[in-house]
């Protein structure tokens, strides 16, 4: 059933609203083409602040420097009860999103999805965004230079997600 | 803040990777990097495209102005700066309702779009507004209906139940959403 909805839901979303449009005498074909062209162009403004984020955490991984800030928080997350297995996952979320399902990916692999670990790991992936992607590109688009408090709180924001994720998972399934 | 953030992950990126010898792979990982944002960026002309299309559609006959209309009891309370009836609004529901939805690909060129039409409304236009502040953080994130990539993930590693992490990440996400809001209205220390 879930599949079916997945995989049903775009087409679904198509259909209603082009047929709202058609009804409401949209002109819907030019109407689709004049924002398509806005495709091009977001892409492109996009685009340098994309590859500036992107060099800065390919090269924080490549060098060994995640697996360092891994092994000092390591002890003070497992303080608080998060399970050191998870870590990774829980520091490099925020930064790529292909980055954390090749993470959660390797950890179902290795102590299966339905395990403690394997359910941590899932209801954390599915309860976060990649952050400083997300922040670089949609500041960039428009020339915001200064973030304010955006970071912090969606970092605070994050944090909460991890810390639910465990409680929630020792509570419904038990540790 | 991003700039010190920035700063720092290459900086230590390159001296980690001389004390462990990897400067291969960390010049190797560089340009990955960039192949990657070229890659990613074709990719998002196409999808993007498609979506604001459809989302222009959405706009012209109303529909997005509608759904709009019935949040509007609760984006109000979030967004108090924005008028109710601002395209702003418009883009900012549309988004998240992609987000819900779990279509990341729509969403993000649904979000720039509100980005674009919150800078209409900022009065500083280097520095972020209150609304645009909420509106990241609610982003980031996301309320998620149904996990559906983690859910894929799960079936292909041998869950015999991959689905029933929807009920907790729904839980942890809308604690997190919750916390970020609250967090993000305490650290506003001005208005804008």
């Amino acid at each position: 059933m879930i599949q079916w909805i997945s995989s049903a839901i775009i087409p679904i979303f198509l259909l209603v609203i082009l047929t709202i449009g058609f009804v409401k005498k949209v002109k819907v074909y030019d109407c689709f083409v004049e924002g398509a062209k806005d495709g091009v162009t977001t892409a492109l403004k996009v685009f340098p602040y994309l590859l500036t984020m992107l060099v800065a955490i390919g090269i924080f991984r490549a060098s060994g420097a995640l697996d360092y800030l891994l092994k000092i928080l390591g002890p003070v997350f497992g303080l608080i009860g998060v399970p050191k297995e998870v870590l990774p996952l829980a520091l490099l979320r925020p930064l790529s999103g292909s980055g954390g399902l090749a993470i959660l990916t390797d950890i179902l692999e290795n102590y299966h999805p339905d395990s403690f670990i394997g359910r941590v790991a899932s209801t954390m992936m599915g309860s976060a965004e990649t952050i400083f992607y997300t922040l670089a590109i949609y500041f960039g688009s428009i020339g915001i230079r200064d973030f304010r408090h955006t970071l912090p709180a969606a970092l605070i924001a994050d944090f909460s997600a991890l810390i639910a994720s465990v409680v929630i998972c020792s509570w419904v399934f038990g540790a | 803040m991003i700039n010190i953030i920035w700063f720092f992950m290459i900086a230590l990126g390159v001296l980690v990777g001389v004390i462990n010898g990897r400067l291969e792979e960390v010049t190797q990982a560089a340009m990955d990097s960039a192949a990657l944002a070229v890659q990613m960026c074709i990719g998002f002309i196409g999808i993007w495209a498609l979506w604001l299309g459809l989302m222009k559609v959405a706009e012209k006959s109303g529909f997005i102005n509608g759904i709009a209309k019935v949040l509007s009891p609760i984006t109000r309370l979030i967004f108090p700066k924005v008028p109710k009836d601002h395209p702003a609004m418009g883009a900012m529901v549309m988004n998240m309702a992609a987000n819900m939805m779990g279509l990341g690909n729509a969403a993000t060129p649904l979000g720039l779009k509100a980005m674009k039409e919150l800078q209409k409304l900022n009065i500083n236009k280097t520095k972020a507004s209150n609304a645009m502040c909420t509106f990241l953080v609610i982003n980031t994130s996301s309320i998620q209906l149904i996990p559906t990539t983690v859910i894929a993930i799960r079936m292909s590693t041998g869950s015999s139940n991959p689905t029933e992490i929807i009920g907790t990440a729904m839980i942890a996400t809308t604690i997190s959403t919750i916390v970020g809001l609250i967090s993000v209205k305490l650290l506003q220390r001005e208005g804008g």
